[in-house]
């Protein structure tokens, strides 16, 4: 269950109070998010839409640890992240978050097996244990085929399942996609979001997603819209109505 | 261990790159190795120096004779164990290029004084035996192809006049660093030969009792001549050669300028090469921030990818140079200890590895400080 309107309580996976973010950009300071409360539950999946500079991306980033708010409180699955040192936040990262970004953001001299091992390098598993979990998220996207291939020999949509790969191989507690389709065809966006889909659906995780892309927050179950900082209402998606 | 394929992994991002930053790292290891090379053999007569050896030349100057009566006179003074003398012949073998260090020795001596250089007992009783026998450093005989039994000619230059030699033996060095390009052969038949200059010796080579009081015996050998037709000046061995390199200007300077100015356009080079192979990587760097790697791994990933090239570049120029020095002196004579001493590798790769460091440091420290969401906004 999705609230925006501070109803919900703080054993929601993603707790979220009050959450303000300012710049200062040439002395003029800037109100990015204002306010803004939101409860997420484990297994939802939702998509935040507005317009460009509505603050989508900057509440992904401090809702991943990216960031730091600059007041108000944001807590995932029982750890309040606002006031972690940096090094404790990097290490919350690794266990808790996975990452899905627009460019993909692989790293271009490492095959697909090497990139997706990237997450697991920081954990203490064997070599034969990262060699199994690797695999078994490369099967899940469907590129155990692919796991010998180097990012510039892949299509655009099978870098971003090896990086969908990448971000589920540690089991994360949830999903960050900051526009996973927006460098991608029609096709090959619909078949990322069968998958990000099959993730929620088949093994339960949880998903928050930015998106300009009406068909693509339409497979999530809940939209909501940001504008001027402030999260305004929420919709059901198509696909889960 | 795990991280090593993400280290390799970036060091051949640009191959030519790196390839081009290591091949700068061997080039000038490898000049520094040779200059390592060059100040050795100028100062490598100061270190292999016999610690217990006087040497006494003509206070003059060291082409003034001193008579062979002086002999006795040393032997009988306290402190002194031991006393042998040589003379500088300075012939041409073939031709003027073809130099080499030619000594007449004391034979009865030479073997007691000079410990260092060995010689097969066999081959010294037939030195010993034979007149116009002679003996020649391994080096030496190795750069003409010289053997036991060879007849070798020598154009008299000071000693005027064809002189032969038969050679009876070949002497090895027992370090690394042992001069083997010299050239002995009988005090007796240049005495006996020689047109002037009959009974006297170039100099006297004296062995202490005890090293603690070389100084003071040295001082006791110039005093005992003082007022004399034939002042001395004593010295110890490693005073003595030292001195000859003093005469050949301060190398040492030389040496640190040319290398100074080498490694500091190395770190100019490598420190750009790494600043731009970070700039172009900053989304890269974000991602691993994102994923959970911390701001010091970054730091560590940088500097260890700087290091690494360092490391391999230093060594390989290190590694030619040592190569080069095994084909023992190319100038045929001007530096007969042509040799790459391991402390000279050593330091060539602590300095290969601090540019390393200092070219790395600043590229790594600001991957370190930078801000993930910065960084993947500017992707």
């Amino acid at each position: 269950m999705v609230r925006v309107d501070g109803s919900g309580s703080s054993a929601s996976l993603v707790h979220v109070r009050g959450l303000d973010k300012t710049y200062t950009r040439g002395g003029e300071v800037i109100h990015v998010l204002q306010g803004l409360n939101l409860d997420v539950d484990s297994g939802d999946f939702v998509a935040f839409m507005g317009p460009s500079g509505s603050g989508k991306t900057t509440l992904l980033n401090l809702l991943g640890g990216l960031d730091v708010p600059s007041a108000g409180t944001i807590s995932v699955a029982g750890d309040e992240i606002t006031h972690m040192s940096a090094s404790k936040l990097t290490a919350w990262r690794a266990r808790h978050v996975g990452f899905i970004f627009q460019m993909y953001n692989l790293i271009p001299v490492l095959t697909a097996f090497q990139n997706v091992e990237l997450p697991l390098l920081l954990t203490k598993l064997s070599k034969s244990e990262r060699r199994q979990h690797v695999e078994t998220a490369l099967q899940v996207v469907g590129l155990a085929d692919r796991m010998r291939h180097f990012p510039r020999q892949l299509s655009g949509g099978q870098e971003q399942r090896v990086a969908i790969a990448r971000a589920i191989v540690s089991d994360p507690t949830f999903l960050l996609c900051d526009e996973p389709t927006g460098d991608l065809d029609r096709k090959a966006a619909d078949e990322i979001m069968d998958l990000v889909g099959r993730l929620v659906q088949e093994f339960g995780k949880t998903v928050l997603m930015v998106t300009h892309d009406p068909a693509v927050a339409q497979r999530a179950q809940v939209t909501l819209r940001l504008e001027k900082g402030s999260l305004v209402g929420a919709l059901e998606g198509a696909s889960h109505t | 261990m795990k991280f090593l394929p993400l280290i390799i992994a970036n060091l051949f991002r640009k191959k030519i790159r790196t390839a081009l930053t290591v091949g700068s790292f061997a080039v000038s290891l490898f000049l520094f190795g040779l200059l390592a090379i060059v100040r050795g053999a100028f100062s490598q007569g100061v270190d292999v120096a016999g610690a217990d050896r006087l040497v006494v030349i003509n206070k003059v100057s060291l082409i003034q004779p001193l008579p062979l009566s002086y002999r006795d006179r040393l032997l009988r003074m306290s402190g002194i164990k031991l006393v042998t003398y040589d003379n500088w012949f300075g012939g041409v073998y073939q031709d003027e290029k073809n130099f080499f260090p030619q000594f007449a020795v004391d034979l009865e001596h030479q073997r007691a004084m000079y410990p260092e250089f060995k010689v097969p007992e066999e081959q010294w009783q037939a030195f010993a035996g034979d007149r116009e026998g002679a003996i020649a450093g391994q080096s030496l005989a190795d750069r003409f192809g010289w053997k036991v039994g060879d007849r070798i000619p020598i154009k008299g230059t000071i000693y005027t006049g064809a002189w032969e030699f038969n050679l009876r033996g070949i002497y090895q060095g027992t370090r690394a660093q042992d001069d083997t390009t010299q050239f002995w052969f009988h005090w007796d038949f240049l005495d006996e030969r020689r047109a002037f200059g009959k009974g006297d010796v170039g100099w006297y080579v004296v062995r202490v009792t005890n090293p603690d009081l070389s100084v003071q015996v040295a001082k006791t050998i110039d005093a005992e001549f003082a007022n004399s037709p034939f002042e001395t000046k004593t010295d110890t061995e490693k005073a003595f050669a030292a001195s000859f390199v003093k005469q050949m200007g301060n190398i040492e300077l030389l040496i640190l300028t040319v290398g100074g100015v080498v490694f500091f356009t190395l770190l100019l080079v490598t420190g750009n090469t790494m600043a731009i192979a970070v700039r172009e990587r900053v989304g890269e760097l974000a991602v691993l921030k994102a994923l959970g790697f911390s701001n010091r791994f970054v730091l560590l990933l940088v500097m260890m990818e700087s290091l690494t090239v360092a490391f391999i570049g230093g060594a390989l120029g290190l590694l030619l140079a040592k190569l080069f020095s095994l084909h023992g002196d190319p100038t045929r004579g001007i530096l007969p200890y042509f040799y790459l001493p391991p402390l000279a590798i050593v330091t060539g790769v602590a300095a290969a590895l601090l540019v390393g460091v200092a070219a790395g440091i600043l590229p790594a420290v600001s991957a370190m400080r930078l801000r993930v969401v910065d960084a993947i906004r500017r992707v």
